[in-house]
């Protein structure tokens, strides 16, 4: 019991769960599921001929399938490549994929525990830099190849991710001038407060409507997604700089980019949406126009870890089913996008929430 | 806690004999990646994670992703031609740089060698105020005039910068003179 | 937290800011319909150097300081600040035809000399280690691309490289220096670090004598003292004249005047130490400076030299110290400018994009063919080698008459010897110029004229001949400003 209570202890059964139960699960069937959508968008029914005997289970167990087939491919190194950097270079992407994961809480907390695994006062500054890290993976994987293509995905990935990296840090400056802290445990609980007595929650979408937009964009771009996958670029140079990989490594870049998107959408839904809230929802029950259902606290509990879980899933369902109805953008598209018109907005946004922040501070 | 000092410390100090000494220049980029994370992980242990942080996003996440992209660019693959040979100037360098460092081992170890009195900011007060809000604070109020400035020196140096990278468009390059 | 800004906080960085918003007008103006015509930025540019110039007349004796005291407008920073805005007009006129000519940047050229400008009003007028190192760097940046400013030219691309190199070097040294000096006495600001170092157990502290010494590599690198002195002809015979014009006039005494500071205002308890070294480098530098000068054929090389040498006159004057030695400096650094802007303003008036006249032989009979303009480069070259009757005589006279006074008579005899010298290749100049007939390969040409240039040569010979002639007024003024540094020291 003793051990059970340890810090150490709980924070790494807290990291254990939330990787391997959630995080990795959720990644894993998105694979499916971005093709079983892609199906979907497209009027067909997608895989569905893996099978147990006669079990198929709707395509589930393509899931299966797919992990064996990584394993048991062989796994090649092209010649002329730089064996160590080519075998290293998979980890940071998934890497970086991963750390954000230490700041994101999944539920309120219940009695001294927690649903987070820790809440380090740089908060957001923390996602920034190990974001920052992820670049690491495409350069190092394009330039290792030995080919290239692959040099040339490099190249626009590492732009376009150092780019939109700045994008991405200003696009939250308004949101922490207004919350005044970085630390994701107070984001998160200002969006619990209300306007109007108890009745409009201040959800980040709500205060920083641009800043939201915005973030999602510099996110798409950062995780390589449609529209801003111009790196992989399967019809211009086959897959970018990840083309010479095959097995576990290639499978390593792409569950990478399956658990970033769930990472995307746990982001948007801790910055903009409410974080783990269920509107009204306080740690004693609902609350709404001075009317009271008090709930028990596991309850509370119960109903936000399923808000949560709720809310990402239907940001990663969006990201595909963004893939499936956006067109890819050129990339000298991607960066005066992201330099002539992000970037303005981004400052603007920034100085006018200064503004209106004065305003409202000088009123009161 | 000393133990992940000296592991973070050998780190650094092992990323920047790589830098040194490797012959691959994408070899000497990471090593130099590997060095600023590991400061990184110092600033940790100082109680600093916010320095921790922006070391790591400025260093290791944005200036040596553009080394590392430069490289990529040129494609430095032939590693022979940045090493030179044994030389006098290199020995007398080698020798001075142990000179260097023979003083400042001989400077921080001496028993006078003690910090100044110590600022307003203890890792306490960082603790219960936060780095971010102490440091945004500072850098409006008593530092407002450095801070401003600063932002001139990144100006100049992205003019300088598109200066010297422009080609001349709209006429040949003449020869020299 | 409540923090407010005040008048006095605007005013105090009032000049600087004006050379910087005019900075990036020059940019802008560049863009649209007007501005095409190079003439009128040059003319904007002198313009702005000119507000800036009432601005900073108008701080005069008013005692101004801003954001907490790490911005003073005292006589020492104002008197400065009106010798770097002085050289940097004279540049600007020089530079005019030069760019014209070559068809080599504009806007961003004059822009960045207003910032490097704006860099060292900032230095001398700063009394944090902070602002006057990112003064530092607003110039040595600004510098660095100026030097490159030619973009076919090998020359030019390896003068630049070679300065950002050794430039950036130096910067780690000048930074480390500081963090040391931080950390032993727990300040930035320099009256601060003078009250820690007054007391003994912090005098003690070998990171302040650490933190010292990497400060004076630094700066050592930047004023170009032996032994840190190796990129100076490099860069300089690289760099396009008017460039090479300002790099070893204003640089120099912005370094000079912010090193004054630090030494004096910070560390002032400490001279003893540092003087001692500074002895030696002072010596070297004005041996090693003179003889390498010696040996040149090029005069952008030889001027080179000859700007490291007369650097360690200025140091003379540091080491000896005291009111009349540092009045001294103020006065060789206006002098200097004077003679130093007024040799190259002849040099690129008698180049021209087809020939380039920077050797000696160039100017083999020079004086029956341009009279005038050879007139004007002999004043130069006299007053560099300190005649009578010239600013720099009148200069090296203070300089080392204070050092006699203070004491250091050998190292004023050992100064005396190289202005000896260094009369070889200065004179040597005048030889060829009225005692050599040219020769076939080498044939005289009149110069094209251009007024700008004509104002240039003449400003400067008129005021190197004034200081010369009348050095009384200039110098009590030079010697009046530098009280207020020692006062606190």
């Amino acid at each position: 019991m003793e051990l059970l209570l340890n810090p150490v202890v709980i924070s790494l059964v807290k990291v254990l769960v939330i990787i391997l139960l959630f995080v990795m699960v959720v990644g894993t069937v998105l694979t499916l599921m971005e093709r079983k959508w892609m199906s979907a968008v497209q009027d067909r029914i997608g895989p569905n001929r893996a099978n147990i005997g006669s079990f198929r289970g709707r395509g589930t167990l393509h899931i299966a399938a797919d992990g064996l087939k990584s394993i048991f491919k062989e796994d090649t190194v092209p010649e002329g490549a730089n064996r160590f950097v080519f075998t290293i270079a998979p980890f940071f992407g998934f890497f970086s994929a991963i750390v954000i994961w230490a700041v994101i809480p999944f539920a309120g907390p219940l009695g001294g525990f927690t649903f987070q695994i820790t809440d380090v006062n740089i908060g957001m500054l923390l996602v920034f830099a190990v974001t920052s890290l992820g670049v690491y993976g495409t350069v190092l994987a394009g330039w290792s190849s030995n080919n290239k293509f692959a040099v040339l995905g490099a190249a626009r990935g590492t732009s376009q991710m150092l780019s939109y990296e700045i994008f991405l840090g200003l696009s939250l400056v308004g949101l922490f001038m207004i919350v005044g802290s970085v630390r994701v445990s107070d984001l998160v609980a200002y969006q619990n407060t209300y306007w109007f007595g108890d009745v409009l929650p201040k959800w980040g979408v709500l205060t920083q409507p641009v800043s939201c937009v915005l973030f999602f964009v510099a996110m798409l771009a950062e995780a390589k997604r449609l529209p801003f996958d111009a790196p992989e670029g399967e019809s211009e140079i086959i897959a970018g700089y990840f083309l010479e990989y095959s097995g576990m490594r290639y499978a390593a870049f792409m569950l990478a980019e399956y658990v970033a998107i769930v990472g995307i959408g746990a982001l948007t839904v801790t910055l903009f949406f409410g974080g783990y809230h269920v509107p009204w929802l306080h740690a004693d029950g609902f609350h709404l126009l001075g009317a009271v259902l008090p709930l028990p606290a596991w309850l509370v509990v119960l109903l936000q870890l399923g808000a949560f879980i709720g809310k990402v899933l239907f940001f990663c369902w969006l990201v595909i089913i963004l893939r499936w109805t956006v067109p890819r953008f050129r990339f000298d598209q991607i960066m005066a996008l992201g330099w002539k018109r992000l970037l303005p907005v981004c400052l603007a946004n920034v100085a006018v929430t200064a503004l209106v922040l004065l305003a409202v501070d000088g009123w009161q | 806690m000393l133990v992940f000092f000296y592991l973070f410390a050998a780190a650094a100090v092992l990323g920047a004999l790589g830098v040194l000494l490797l012959r691959n220049p994408v070899y000497c980029a990471l090593s130099l990646v590997a060095t600023m994370s590991a400061l990184g992980g110092v600033f940790i242990l100082l109680n600093q994670e916010f320095v921790a942080a922006i070391q790591i996003l400025i260093y290791a996440g944005a200036i040596m992703v553009l080394f590392l992209f430069v490289i990529m660019l040129l494609n430095l693959r032939s590693d022979e031609q940045f090493i030179a040979r044994w030389n006098p100037g290199k020995v007398v360098g080698i020798a001075m740089a142990l000179v260097i460092l023979a003083q400042l081992v001989g400077v921080f170890t001496s028993a006078s060698a003690t910090l100044g009195p110590a600022g307003e900011y203890p890792a306490e007060r960082i603790a219960k105020e936060g780095a971010v809000e102490i440091v945004g604070g500072l850098l409006v109020t008593q530092y407002v005039l450095p801070f401003e400035v600063a932002s001139i020196l990144l100006m100049v140096a992205i003019i300088g910068a598109v200066v010297i990278a422009k080609r001349q468009i709209a006429k040949p390059s003449q020869e020299g003179r | 937290m409540s923090f407010t800004l005040s008048a006095a906080d605007f005013l105090s960085v009032l000049p600087e800011s004006i050379l910087f918003a005019m900075g990036m007008v020059v940019l802008v103006f560049e863009m649209f319909g007007t501005g095409r015509d190079t003439r009128n930025l040059a003319y904007l540019s002198l313009l702005s150097l000119l507000v800036s110039g009432f601005a900073l007349h108008r701080l005069a004796g008013r005692g101004i300081t801003g954001f907490g005291g790490s911005i003073t407008a005292d006589p020492f920073a104002i008197v400065l600040g009106m010798i770097f805005l002085l050289v940097v007009a004279l540049i600007v006129l020089v530079s005019i035809r030069y760019l014209h000519d070559r068809g080599v940047g504009h806007g961003e050229y004059y822009a960045l000399l207003l910032f490097a400008c704006g860099g060292m009003m900032l230095m001398v007028s700063s009394t944090d280690l902070l602002t006057i190192f990112i003064g530092l760097e607003i110039l040595s940046i600004s510098s660095y691309v100026l030097c490159g400013l030619i973009q076919g030219d090998l020359r030019s691309n390896e003068s630049a490289l070679k300065y950002f190199l050794l430039g950036a070097f130096a910067t780690g040294f000048l930074l480390y220096g500081m963090v040391l000096l931080y950390g032993a006495t727990g300040s930035i600001r320099l009256p601060e670090i003078a009250a820690a170092v007054n007391r003994s157990e912090v005098r003690g502290n070998p990171m302040i004598w650490y933190g010292l010494g990497l400060i004076l590599v630094g700066f050592g690198f930047k004023i170009a003292l032996v032994p840190f002195h190796m990129w100076t002809p490099d860069v300089y015979e690289g760099a396009p004249t008017p460039v090479t014009a300002f790099l070893s006039s204003a640089p120099k005494a912005a370094g000079f005047g912010a090193l004054i500071r630090i030494l004096t205002e910070g560390l002032g308890a400490l001279t003893p130490e540092w003087s001692q070294v500074l002895w030696v480098v002072a010596a070297l530098t004005m041996t090693v400076g003179n003889a390498l000068a010696l040996q040149q054929d090029n005069i952008k090389r030889m001027l080179a030299y000859s700007s490291i040498a007369h650097a360690g006159y200025i140091l003379v004057a540091l080491v000896a110290g005291g009111r009349d030695s540092l009045g001294g400096v103020l006065f060789y650094l206006l002098a200097y400018a004077f003679m130093n802007s007024g040799a190259f303003a002849v040099l690129i008036l008698a180049s021209s994009p087809v020939r380039e006249r920077v050797t000696f032989e160039d100017y083999r009979g020079y004086g029956y063919v341009e009279p005038a303009l050879a007139l004007a480069m002999v004043v130069f070259m006299l007053s560099l080698t300190g005649i009578p009757l010239t600013a720099g005589f009148a200069g090296k006279f203070q300089i080392f008459k204070s050092a006699i006074d203070k004491g250091y008579v050998w190292l004023a005899v050992i100064g005396l010897l190289n202005s000896v010298v260094s009369v070889y290749y200065y004179l040597r100049m005048i030889v060829v110029m009225y005692m050599q007939r040219p020769t076939a390969e080498h044939p005289p040409e009149r110069v094209v004229p251009s007024v700008p240039l004509y104002v240039a040569v003449a400003a400067s010979a008129l005021g190197v001949l004034y200081l010369g002639v009348f050095p009384a007024g200039w110098l009590e003024l030079s010697v009046r400003s530098v009280t207020s540094l020692l006062a606190g020291g």
